[in-house]
């Protein structure tokens, strides 16, 4: 089997032992559930609700704010307590709908599409659109954008991102393992959306049996390959990922689509494959809950809203304080100031850790070791690129590539000196775009 | 200024879009930037490994030339690290020797510098290299040119006689490499067990590459720069050496002089080559027919050392010049986005 991947990249420890061999458990849903309107990349979503509504599960709460934008569903049933602002992870106020969940889970009548072959493209675009999806990976981007390009025909390939390359989480791999189906009717059903495009299962090869498993299951299917890639953070990334499979090449102001790719993430089809053929629309996610600190880390099939103090009591709790919790995994994910914020479309883990090595590790001068330079997926050179950030040149850091940075974080857990290099570039980037957007 | 930015975030309260600001709020975890794991290697299990690495050519050297080089080598090294911490005291900076650097220096000094040099000699080099070359320009990664080799030019201009003096009671002749300039006979394998004289670390070529394997297989180093420096050094020598194919020869200038232990431990200094992967290759051959000019053409049976300085002071223009494309973009294209300026 060839290796499949990119240059660069680096291989933290990968911590997937704590929860790979638990199967994914259903979690019932809290008392209060809280449904930020923005849980997406775009427009907020707007309440269809108002304080004491009764609402059902799988009921639509709230509207798409515009077309880059996503509808969102209450995955119990109870009523309106309050619409407010309130925390979510990132630590920003965010205006939230709150549900009183009276514990008896009525459902609405989901309307499935009836058989999806013989449906049309728009007809399918339409139930993913009406169902919420959103890029369950992490990144949020609404998926009926993503499967709208402007020439569908000239869509080779649709990729499913299976690589899992964040350390710990295993959330994707337990769905692989236990719905194989529903990844594969989700890919199937995208497929039938680009009548030119070749299917690409990409799995990093520390999952054989995910890769075994799938590889039998779409033996039949002509349209349909299952890639073995190399273990190596981050093979997930969409630029790296397109790359590996492909062999294209995007730069960050291109889209995979401009070379005739389309990327999915695991749950995302799933969750499509659920629209589509059960007509149910996003109402739960896998999470993985891991780390050192937990107790019992498990993976679970968590109802979006819940809040993470709830998720983190059904894995036991803590072994004992946690120095760090992180929502998502540790190259990527983000600090969390506390648990009581709700679990959203991307949550995709919560992480806790004993010790936190950042907060111990000294920062140093560079020595120019050239290791970020090394190991940087985007081939550029982020030790010059912190220090344009740190002197706020911004004309020499977007002459270097700053803006092709994708935040993997590569540099800084490679660097000896303990220089926080993404997180200076991250600034920057952040600067520039603003700055870009203020013109 | 991210550090900045992480301290405030830790203990200050985030203003929100100006809706509600916020009561207050208590942080019990620790907040910061992705990513939130590090790796295991820092700067000063870098410089151990070095010194570990180092330690068979100092050892062959003490064995070779006895303990007159133990002497040198602990005052190098005690003047080295002693430097450092009187500099950064003086400047009230942070104290920096337990990086390591500061021994890596001494060592690589005194590996550099005859057995017979008087040991004040060698203090005031090892002075030199810390003071003028490493610590004024900011220190650790900041300095221009290798610090080790700086202290030795200084010491071979200031100090010319004692600097070239190689006669031992052991080895009365001229150093192999000399000896090999005015057409005499040397034995090759003498050269690379490392049984001739020259300075303590330098004789032994097995020694020398005992520890760059170890830098190599632990990945402290890589190939590009010493690999391209030596093989473009061998063509320059078989081109232009007036001994057309004779492998005793080229054995004897590879194994001769400081070539090895230039090629491995010194051109590979982190803060004087370049960090792109191109870059490397440039100058490592750059190296290579530098000391090939210098050895065959200049008065000196000698060229490492000067040929390694003079591309030091390449390093920011070939960096320059190899600077790596941006993934997903052509060098043209590169071109036209930066022109251009979109998003």
């Amino acid at each position: 089997m060839p290796k499949f991947s990119f240059a660069g990249g680096v291989h933290p420890n990968e911590g997937k032992d704590l929860s790979k061999d638990k199967p994914i458990t259903d979690l019932k849903a809290g008392k209060i559930m809280v449904y930020p309107l923005s849980q997406h990349i775009g427009a907020p979503a707007k309440a269809l609700v108002a304080k004491g509504d009764r609402v059902l599960r799988g009921q639509k709460i709230a509207e798409a704010g515009g077309f880059v934008s996503a509808p969102i569903y209450s995955a119990v049933s109870g009523f309106v307590k309050v619409i407010e602002p309130r925390r979510v992870v990132t630590g920003d106020m965010v205006e939230s709908i709150i549900i009183e969940n009276d514990g008896m889970d009525v459902e609405v009548n989901y309307q499935p599409i009836g058989d999806w072959n013989m449906a049309s493209g728009e007809e399918i675009l339409k139930a993913i659109q009406e169902a919420g999806i959103v890029g369950m990976g992490g990144a949020g981007f609404p998926t009926h954008i993503k499967l709208s390009p402007k020439e569908p025909e000239e869509i080779t390939y649709v990729i499913a991102n299976c690589a899992e390359c964040e350390p710990y989480l295993t959330s994707d791999y337990r769905r692989m393992l236990e719905e194989p189906e529903k990844l594969i009717g989700g890919l199937k059903i995208v497929l039938r959306l680009f009548e030119n495009a070749h299917g690409i299962i990409a799995i990093e090869d520390n999952k054989p049996d995910c890769i075994a498993l799938l590889k039998k299951m779409t033996r039949e299917d002509k349209r349909i390959t299952v890639k073995g890639l190399q273990t190596k953070y981050p093979q997930g990334a969409e630029r790296m990922l397109i790359q590996a499979t492909t062999g294209r090449k995007i730069n960050s102001t291109m889209l995979p689509a401009d070379v005739g790719c389309v990327v999915d993430n695991t749950d995302t089809l799933v969750s499509i494959y659920n629209a589509v053929v059960e007509g149910k629309p996003l109402m739960e996610r896998i999470v993985t809950v891991t780390g050192d600190a937990i107790k019992d880390p498990r993976n679970f099939k968590v109802p979006i809203g819940m809040s993470y103090q709830e998720i983190l009591d059904a894995a036991g709790g803590f072994v004992t304080k946690p120095e760090k919790i992180i929502c998502g995994g540790p190259m990527m994910g983000f600090a969390m100031f506390g648990l009581d914020v709700p679990s959203t479309k991307t949550s995709t883990a919560l992480l806790a850790f004993i010790h936190d090595e950042v907060a111990h590790s000294e920062t140093s001068a560079c020595i120019k070791c050239g290791r970020c330079v090394e190991v940087c997926p985007g081939r550029i050179m982020p030790n010059r690129l912190a220090a344009c950030a740190d002197h706020f040149d911004s004309e020499a850091f977007v002459a270097l590539g700053g803006m092709e940075c994708c935040e993997c974080g590569c540099c800084s857990y490679i660097c000896p000196a303990k220089r926080p290099l993404t997180q200076s570039i991250k600034s920057m980037r952040k600067i520039e775009l603003a700055n870009r957007r203020k013109k | 200024m991210a550090e900045e930015v992480l301290e405030k975030n830790n203990t200050t309260e985030k203003e929100v879009q100006g809706k509600k600001v916020n009561q207050e709020l208590p942080i019990p975890y620790q907040v910061s930037s992705n990513p939130h794991v590090r790796s295991k290697s820092t700067t000063g299990s870098i410089m151990l490994m070095v010194i570990i690495a180092l330690l068979p050519a100092a050892g062959f050297g003490i064995y070779n030339f006895g303990l007159k080089a133990l002497l040198l080598i602990a005052v190098t090294i005690c003047f080295a690290v002693g430097t450092e911490a009187l500099c950064n005291i003086v400047r009230k900076q942070k104290q920096t020797v337990s990086d390591l650097s500061a021994i890596v220096t001494g060592l690589l000094l005194a590996l550099n510098l005859p057995v017979n040099l008087p040991w004040w000699m060698a203090a005031i080099g090892a002075v030199f290299a810390i003071l003028v070359v490493k610590m004024l320009f900011g220190g650790i990664g900041q300095n221009f040119m290798n610090p080790a080799l700086g202290g030795r030019c200084f010491l071979l201009i200031a100090f010319p006689l004692q600097m070239t003096n190689f006669i031992t009671d052991a080895y009365t002749g001229a150093t192999p490499l000399a000896a090999l300039k005015s057409g005499e006979a040397v034995k090759v394998t003498d050269m690379i067990l490392g049984k001739t004289s020259g300075t303590i670390g330098e004789t032994s070529m097995i020694a020398i590459l005992i520890g760059a394997c170890f830098l190599l297989i632990t990945g402290i180093i890589d190939l590009k720069v010493p690999a391209s420096y030596i093989l473009s050094f061998a063509l320059f020598v078989l081109v232009f050496g007036g001994h057309g194919w004779d492998p005793a020869y080229l054995a004897a200038q590879l194994a001769g002089g400081g070539l090895m232990l230039g090629a491995f431990f010194m051109a590979t200094d982190y803060a004087t080559r370049p960090i792109t992967k191109w870059g490397q290759i440039v100058y490592g051959i750059f190296l290579g027919v530098m000391t090939g000019i210098f050895r065959l053409f200049g008065p000196s049976a000698e060229g490492v050392s000067y040929a390694i300085i003079i591309g030091n002071l390449l390093v920011p223009l070939i960096e320059k010049a190899t600077a790596p494309i941006p993934f997903g973009y052509t060098r043209a294209s590169f071109k036209a986005q930066k022109k251009g300026g979109k998003k």
